[in-house]
């Protein structure tokens, strides 16, 4: 398959890597989206940062919390439909104000082809919002390097628990 | 599935037995019954208790276990708790730490909600499950003498993450009930360990 040469604009997931390991990220928990495949093979190459496949989102946010408790700093990437799985456990980020950066790549809001994946994607930032998190969103690589680094500042500086959506106009459409 | 025999072992025994020579093991807790036991055994500042995120004891202990390599760690839960995040039996399997043990403090029952009987109950193995997971070590124990071993046999490294499933008699005793500021809490946990707060 032909693949486009990375160029500073398409290349963004070299650069949150960059941002995330600068901000001195030590381990990373994922449910695979095809939009953070490549952040995740270079975290899962780095043996620096602990890396952990989830069976559910949820999971991460618990992980994240733990990884704090013993002084590291974790991000928690998934896609829209996972973050219906986390409501309750974001309960322990919320209420122990854990910092929390989750990344999550947006399905079922731009030329999207399965509608099932419709109705999580809308309600992805009014849940996030009803149980506490502060929700950033990106929809050009430019402002979502810059919003990542703002996000990992405010999440372990200042105790903060964020989501970073990241618009699936960035990602590009999933080829069927 | 058929019901197992019930077990006669007194929970607050078993989790002091179990505790008494933890050293410097640092120990996360479960919603709701076990964090009175383990309250019970004395409020310390490596103590991490949860009051909510029903599901996400053993998964703190694997986040806190990659954190921590040098020091032990012990996620004490209940069945029911463990049970809805029978997923992350996978994800430690996976993840394979050396330096994390489960232990399920199991009365076949949701404890907290009325004594409704759970999934353990009606011959769900978690142990069975744990080693298909890829665990290091799994064992059911029924008696104080058994427990004793345990109390033992966890100080010990290990090659990966271990489960041990404690049966133990379907009952309330009085609540002992720590703080439930999880900041204080948290900031307490991360202070022992020299970290400061923000």
């Amino acid at each position: 398959m032909h693949s486009p040469k990375p160029t500073p604009e398409t290349d963004w997931p070299s650069e949150l890597y960059r941002i995330l390991k600068a901000a001195g990220v030590k381990q990373m928990s994922y449910v695979p989206d095809a939009g953070h495949s490549q952040l995740i093979r270079m975290f899962s190459a780095d043996r620096d940062v602990t890396t952990n496949v989830l069976t559910t989102e949820e999971e991460g946010i618990a992980i994240a919390a733990g990884a704090w408790l013993g002084g590291q700093r974790s991000v928690l990437l998934m896609q829209s439909s996972g973050v219906g799985n986390c409501i309750n456990m974001l309960s322990l980020s919320a209420i122990g104000r854990f910092p929390l950066l989750m990344l999550v790549t947006m399905r079922g809001e731009w030329a999207e082809f399965n509608p099932w994946q419709v109705p999580m994607s809308r309600a992805t930032q009014p849940s996030l919002e009803a149980i506490g998190l502060k929700v950033m969103r990106a929809e050009t690589a430019d402002d979502l390097v810059e919003t990542v680094e703002s996000a990992a500042s405010f999440a372990y500086e200042s105790d903060q628990q964020i989501a970073v959506l990241i618009g699936q106009r960035l990602i590009g459409k999933k080829k069927w | 599935m058929s019901m197992s025999v019930p077990s006669q072992l007194d929970r607050r025994a078993a989790v002091a037995a179990l505790l008494k020579n933890r050293k410097d093991k640092l120990v996360v807790s479960g919603l709701g019954s076990p964090t009175y036991d383990l309250h019970a055994t004395g409020d310390r500042d490596d103590n991490f208790y949860l009051w909510g995120a029903m599901g996400g004891a053993a998964l703190i202990g694997l986040g806190l276990a990659q954190a921590q390599p040098g020091k032990r760690v012990l996620a004490l839960t209940g069945d029911g708790e463990q049970l809805m995040g029978l997923g992350g039996i996978a994800t430690i399997g996976v993840a394979h730490p050396r330096n994390l043990d489960i232990v399920v403090i199991d009365n076949q029952h949701f404890g907290e909600t009325g004594m409704q009987a759970s999934h353990t109950g009606c011959g769900v193995d978690l142990t069975a499950i744990a080693t298909a997971c890829g665990f290091a070590a799994t064992a059911t124990l029924r008696t104080p003498e058994e427990v004793q071993k345990l109390a033992t046999e966890i100080a010990e490294p290990a090659d990966g993450p271990r489960l041990f499933v404690i049966k133990v008699k379907a009952e309330n005793p009085p609540r002992s009930l720590p703080s439930r500021d999880a900041v204080f809490i948290k900031n307490r946990f991360r202070a022992h360990l020299g970290f400061a707060a923000a």
